[in-house]
């Protein structure tokens, strides 16, 4: 049946099975691929999106349990103030090297700022350790996640 | 491949350099160098740099990019001597065609065994070189005036007398009239303003907002989706498939059988998935149907006593082991590796009767082209490869087993399809580090330093099939003895290896640091456990055995001192130092590791002193060592692939983990300066962490472990 879904503030309708992960809604359909597959089974967190702000896998996240939420991928994170100050320090810590994972490294970083401001590195551990990086850019992540906590506080 | 540092010391190439217009008007500036795989004549090098009218300066980047910074590195060459700014330049992806784009080293289009800047280290520059003297030539002549009265800089040739200035895009058409300078002097490295400086990776803004473009976000018009699954026994073909369930799958389009395995069209990933999980499928199991890695290391270890070609011998070790008794006999035993890239195998094809297109990440894209014309029976300029980011390479996308698959698959599909692989089946058909096995018998004199020193090397001959013109001689792999007589001075050395292939039908090929990852954990333990014998600190030990090799002993005494070597650790702690000379380059690594009570092993510390020559861009040396410690580190930890039945075990991240955030130790990387020709990078902090760990484990617990991956759950003195 065809489910209609809201995307980076836009709406749309898909005519999908239920089950489908939105993964897959994203980027085959809507066309949205900087949302990443890694491993299928939510191990990974290459295809982490927010669902109403808050961090989810998208690979086992199915239409149907979307529901009416509203979906936030990479592609607009840098429209809100932490999405941004996410990005900036990623450049500037000189995060990225293949790059695959860090559509989903970003995404799972903003979601623990939105709820944790200055978060400790256990902080950041705990919620970053979902996120497998095969370069080993983590002490940058970390690093960047950092730089980013401070930009917000004096931001505020 | 780092056995290659041997081989361009003997090469002596030559860069010409040719020019022409761009199709639109502006500069083409090609540079052509001869290389070992021809050697007689010039081979042409194809565009490297294109000034159009308006726009940016496009850099034609020959390597692949998978992380390792070939984009930012080759541009920063070009863009030195050509005197713009990195902002003002594109990197654009080489098409397919070795012809053109072969490496200068391999001989072949590849992106492997850190050797990009390495080769491209020269003909960049002197193509920036040659394009800026023309550029500014042409504005000369266009002023009337003497060219050495004129200067470039950012992109713009001034003239300082009268204040004149006209943009590189402004003459560029003019210039390509002109003839090319040959004998053109390059930048002292004083006068570098990008190369060793500090900038940011050009490639990174893409890497943060979605937008850069891997194989798997290929979405030509009309694109279908294809899940496969392969026949799960190596070398195992299909029998029968009962597939309506899966046509009844919303969105599933086609079946499609090949002899050895299945994929499922679809019009997304998901209903792929999804019709391919709804499958009844049976295997006729082959002839690997009751293989065992048991099976695998047993045949191994009777190929250790069989005979060996010498690979290197110096002195004489035979006489050498009569006369002095005490010794290092030790086992190294590797396990069989995946590569796990974060960017699952992939590959997007359109055959139709006249050309087959592909988009695929891949560090062989000529190889690719090549085996698409081959299976499609079109002459390879019909075949097109758009190579894409790699989400990761590490030795996996130099085969392309993935894209001959998805040109199969495609064939019986009308319009594009992208054949995706599952994380299962990434795993379960890699091409995978196949076992190694080292012995290596080092015998002591009075004074308790090595006088002899014999290395045994059993593994494949993955060169025979990779670059057998240049790295197989004599029936010896020079990849997988690379570094295997390690660096240390020792009056009588052998290196012997034994050919001893995987099974049929497994593939088998290069991972992260080649050889030298393969021999590293023999070299350094075993020093280590001479070092112990002589009742001599490890360090000091290897500073005793350094005296020819001055950049090594540098970065040695570097990683020491910054480890804080030589301060009392509290008990279960304990630090492990391991060296490697190759690619070009010297690394040295000391670990610091935990064992705790219940024997937990924590690796607390990397420490990573490294010389590498002139560094091109630092950050990304930086990044490189971290990535290379680190992707070592899980291999070292959890990296093994069982097979059973026939069938690999392991099936995604869950059973074959990799290092997380918070499993990474603290790592810190050090440069030495150095005004020396760059060595590669890319592989250089890998091979090292395993023996570096090990040799920790040994001082924190008098454990000596000599089998991969790190198990200090069985306690065994040494």
């Amino acid at each position: 049946m065809a489910y209609s879904i809201k995307v980076n503030g836009e709406s749309h309708s898909v005519d999908v099975d239920g089950d489908t992960p939105l993964l897959w809604v994203l980027r085959d359909m809507l066309e949205l691929t900087g949302t990443k597959f890694g491993c299928g089974v939510a191990q990974c967190g290459a295809c982490t999106i927010h669902l109403d702000g808050h961090a989810v896998r998208s690979c086992v996240t199915s239409i149907e349990s979307a529901g009416s939420g509203a979906v936030t991928t990479i592609e607009s994170i840098g429209s809100t103030p932490i999405g941004r100050r996410i990005q900036e320090a990623w450049l500037e810590k000189e995060v990225v090297q293949c790059g695959y994972c860090q559509s989903g490294q970003i995404m799972s970083a903003v979601a623990l700022l939105s709820e944790n401001p200055s978060p400790t590195d256990d902080d950041i551990d705990a919620v970053m350790s979902g996120n497998i990086c095969r370069c080993g850019t983590y002490p940058r992540i970390r690093s960047a996640i950092k730089r980013a906590a401070t930009a917000s506080s004096k931001g505020r | 491949m780092s056995a290659l540092r041997r081989e361009d010391a003997s090469v002596s190439r030559r860069t010409f350099i040719t020019s022409g217009l761009c199709a639109a008007g502006g500069l083409l500036i090609t540079p052509h160098m001869a290389s070992p795989a021809h050697p007689a004549s010039a081979a042409p090098f194809g565009a490297f740099l294109r000034v159009p009218r308006n726009g940016k300066i496009e850099v034609v980047i020959a390597s692949a990019e998978m992380g390792q910074g070939a984009y930012m590195g080759l541009a920063t060459l070009l863009a030195e001597e050509l005197e713009v700014t990195m902002d003002q330049i594109v990197a654009v992806p080489a098409p397919a065609d070795a012809s053109h784009y072969a490496h200068p080293f391999l001989g072949d289009q590849i992106t492997g065994g850190s050797v990009s800047i390495r080769g491209y280290w020269e003909p960049l520059r002197k193509a920036g070189a040659a394009a800026r003297t023309m550029l500014i030539a042409a504005a000369a002549k266009e002023w009337g005036v003497v060219s050495t009265t004129c200067r470039a800089e950012a992109g713009i040739v001034i003239h300082d007398a009268s204040r004149r200035r006209l943009s590189y895009g402004a003459v560029a058409e003019k210039a390509a009239r002109l003839p090319v300078p040959q004998d053109i002097a390059l930048k002292a490295p004083r006068d570098f303003r990008l190369i060793g400086k500090h900038a940011r990776r050009i490639d990174a803004f893409a890497k943060v907002n979605g937008t850069a473009r891997f194989g798997l976000d290929a979405r030509p018009q009309g694109l279908k989706f294809a899940a496969i699954t392969i026949c799960p026994t190596f070398g195992g073909t299909l029998k029968s498939v009962e597939d309506s369930k899966a046509l009844k799958v919303k969105g599933v389009r086609q079946i499609i059988k090949l002899s050895d395995a299945v994929a499922v069209v679809a019009d997304h990933t998901g209903a792929a998935r999804k019709g391919l999980a709804a499958l009844t499928i049976v295997w006729d199991r082959g002839v690997n149907g009751a293989l065992s890695t048991d099976d695998l290391e047993q045949a191994m270890i009777a190929a250790m006593d069989a005979e060996a070609l010498v690979a290197h011998n110096t002195g004489d070790v035979g006489t050498a082991e009569a006369a002095h008794a005490t010794a290092v006999n030790a086992i190294y035993r590797m396990p069989i590796l995946a590569h796990t890239a974060m960017e699952p195998m992939n590959c997007t094809v359109h055959a139709r009767k006249d050309r087959c297109d592909v988009w695929v990440g891949t560090q062989v894209a000529d190889r690719a082209r090549r085996a698409a014309a081959g299976l499609t029976g079109l002459p390879a300029k019909r075949v097109t490869i758009n190579n894409h980011l790699l989400g990761g390479g590490f030795g996996r996308r130099l085969d392309h087993d993935g894209v001959v698959l998805a040109v199969r698959v495609a064939q019986q599909v009308d319009g594009p399809v992208q054949v995706v692989w599952s994380r299962e089946e990434d795993i379960r058909h890699d091409s995978y580090r196949y076992l190694n096995m080292s012995r290596i018998n080092i015998r002591l004199g009075s004074d308790m330093m090595p006088k002899s020193w014999r290395h045994r090397v059993v593994g494949p001959a993955i060169m025979a099939r990779f670059l057998p013109a240049i790295l197989f001689k004599n029936g010896i792999d020079l990849d997988i003895v690379d570094a295997a007589e390690g660096p240390y001075d020792v009056p009588n050395k052998r290196v012997e290896f034994v050919r001893h292939e995987g099974p049929v039908g497994m593939l088998t090929g290069n991972w992260r640091g080649v050889g030298a990852t393969r021999n590293a954990p023999a070299v350094e333990c075993g020093i280590d456990e001479a070092a112990h014998i002589a009742g001599v600190d490890p360090v000091e030990y290897r500073r005793r055995l350094l005296a020819n090799s001055p950049r090594l002993r540098a970065v040695l005494d570097l990683a020491a001192a910054r480890a804080d070597w030589g301060r009392t650790l509290d008990p279960r702690r304990g630090r492990g130092v391991a060296l490697l000379s190759a690619f070009g380059s010297f690394a040295a690594m000391v670990a610091q590791v935990h064992v705790g009570q219940s024997r937990k092993l924590t690796v607390e510390r990397i420490v990573c002193a490294v010389d590498c020559g002139v560094v091109v861009n630092p950050d990304v040396v930086h990044q490189q060592i971290e990535s290379g410690v680190i992707y070592g580190l899980s291999a070292a930890l959890f990296g093994k692939i069982t097979i059973r039945q026939g069938a690999v075990v392991e099936s995604n991240f869950d059973d074959q983990p990799v290092v997380r955030m918070d499993e990474c130790p603290l790592i810190e990387s050090f440069i030495v300066e150095s005004a020396e020709t760059p060595g590669g990078v890319g592989e250089l902090g890998t091979p090292g962490v395993a023996p570096a760990i090990m040799n920790a484990i040994f001082a924190a617990t008098g454990t000596r472990l000599r089998s991969l991956p790190i198990d200090v759950s069985q306690p065994r003195r040494s």
